[in-house]
């Protein structure tokens, strides 16, 4: 059964050719911009390994490039940067929390670990 | 085109089932809600994978060593399939966001053969995958080795051609001086793994004794994964290493090489990493598959014309947030897996 008195929020998204052309050069100009990076990436990890001395730097590389890669795909593909602040913040605020979190306890307890499982020996 | 976005609201309207706070539909809300729970699980995945790397006592696999081969063309192209693999994922995402834009001009035969192309991204990728698990269950032609100082290592280089095996001592299927010129590569790998080659002698399944007529290996270099009491980890062992991996297969002692993956041993590294990898990389292809379903679906009912008749698409940009989810999430797998 149809609902009259919703508010049909999808039809506010409705929009002409003219505005289609520009979303679309958006999206190609995304596309382009994550093609390079994954290229860049490929480039930089079958030529610089993991006893190369900038090894360090670049692993970091490759992680600041997937969170901007993450960030493209989520508010250009995703629309999430047209959509309401509000509705932004309940979906990112949990990564800034606990995803950080996480990663931090990562990295405190599976070094303890490693350093506890070589101090006997294991 | 009205703006419902700059809808006077107060808690009465916000609440009272007519207006949503977050001016946004039900469906597509409760599909954000899903995919910030969704990405949760995957977060937690790689948060797990993270620590066993760390909490770890051997060396974790390097991605351009462990995946550098292409379908028909063999080794030596570290990253390059998985390269391929992402930039159809990519792609594929690509082609959503278009189905999503077209469905919002009301452009039907737009929708239709943007979702379409989506659906056959999806395919390939998933296809790629299978690809992916085969090579990676199977392993590679040298396999990881125990050496001799207990020390293990990978190897890399030129393997040596089979040619094939000629039996010297007949069992219940060969007669004497039979060749044996079929699924080779696959017996040699077996008869190592259970201590069953020496001095290039096969003992096959059969009982019967075959001669290997093997190309020798060339550019061998045997790269230290494991301390031994000779060689430390990282060490690349290049003088001599053949002969050393000559003596190791032909050693008859079994399980001193390992070939390929499976949830027990692989030939990578540490017995966790085949783990993760098969339940990390398998998760999301099981996602990518049930979304080639979706899509599939919600393609039908483009093609039917429900969503004209209803007067928005809004079902192709909910599973259209799905699956550039799915994207998003192996962007990350990406990074965790084959770069870091």
């Amino acid at each position: 059964m149809e609902r009259d008195d919703i508010i049909e929020y999808s039809l506010d998204t409705h929009h002409d050719e003219a505005t289609g052309v520009q979303l679309r050069k958006k999206i190609w100009k995304v596309t382009g911009l994550l093609t390079l990076i994954t290229a860049i990436e490929v480039v930089i990890g079958a030529t610089i390994h993991q006893d190369h001395n900038l090894w360090q730097m670049v692993k970091w590389g490759f992680i600041i490039l997937t969170v901007v890669k993450a960030f493209f795909i989520v508010m250009s593909f995703m629309h999430l940067g047209d959509e309401k602040k509000t509705l932004r913040y309940v979906i990112l605020l949990p990564y800034f929390i606990f995803i950080i979190y996480l990663i931090f306890i990562l990295l405190t307890e599976g070094n303890a670990v490693h350093a506890a499982l070589k101090a006997i020996g294991f | 085109m009205s703006n419902h976005n700059e809808t006077q609201t107060d808690s009465a309207t916000a609440w009272g089932g007519k207006v949503s706070p977050f001016s946004t539909s039900y469906g597509k809300l409760m599909m954000w809600f899903f995919l910030v729970s969704d990405a949760l699980t995957f977060g937690g995945l790689l948060i797990a994978y993270g620590f066993t790397r760390h909490a770890c006592q051997v060396a974790w696999p390097i991605g351009e060593e462990t995946f550098n081969s292409l379908p028909f063309l063999g080794h030596g192209y570290p990253l390059l399939y998985v390269a391929l693999m992402t930039f159809i994922l990519i792609v594929s995402s690509v082609t959503m966001v278009l189905a999503v834009e077209a469905g919002h001009r009301m452009d039907k035969k737009g929708v239709q053969k943007w979702m379409l192309a989506t659906i056959v991204g999806g395919l390939f990728f998933v296809g790629s995958q299978a690809w992916e698990w085969y090579h990676f269950i199977h392993g590679s032609e040298f396999g990881k080795i125990e050496l001799a100082d207990g020390s293990k290592a990978i190897v890399k280089g030129h393997f040596g051609e089979i040619k094939d095996f000629t039996v010297v001592e007949a069992g219940k299927h060969h007669h004497k001086g039979a060749v044996i010129k079929e699924d080779l590569l696959h017996q040699f790998h077996h008869a190592i793994e259970h201590g069953k080659l020496k001095n290039d002698t096969i003992t096959l399944h059969d009982g019967s004794k075959a001669l290997v007529h093997r190309a020798k290996d060339e550019h061998v270099v045997l790269v230290i994964k494991e301390d031994g009491l000779k060689y430390k980890t990282g060490q690349h062992v290049e003088k001599g290493a053949d002969k050393i991996y000559h003596e190791v297969i032909n050693s008859g002692t079994p399980h001193r090489v390992i070939y390929g993956a499976n949830l027990k041993a692989n030939e990578y590294g540490p017995t966790q990493y085949a783990q993760f990898f098969f339940f990390i990389t398998g998760f999301h292809g099981f996602h990518v598959f049930s979304g080639v379903v979706f899509n599939f679906l919600i393609f039908l009912k483009v093609v039917e014309g429900r969503y004209h008749r209803r007067g928005h698409y809004e079902m192709v940009e909910k599973t259209g947030l799905y699956w550039h989810f799915v994207d998003l999430v192996w962007v990350f797998v990406f990074t965790f897996f084959y770069l870091v």
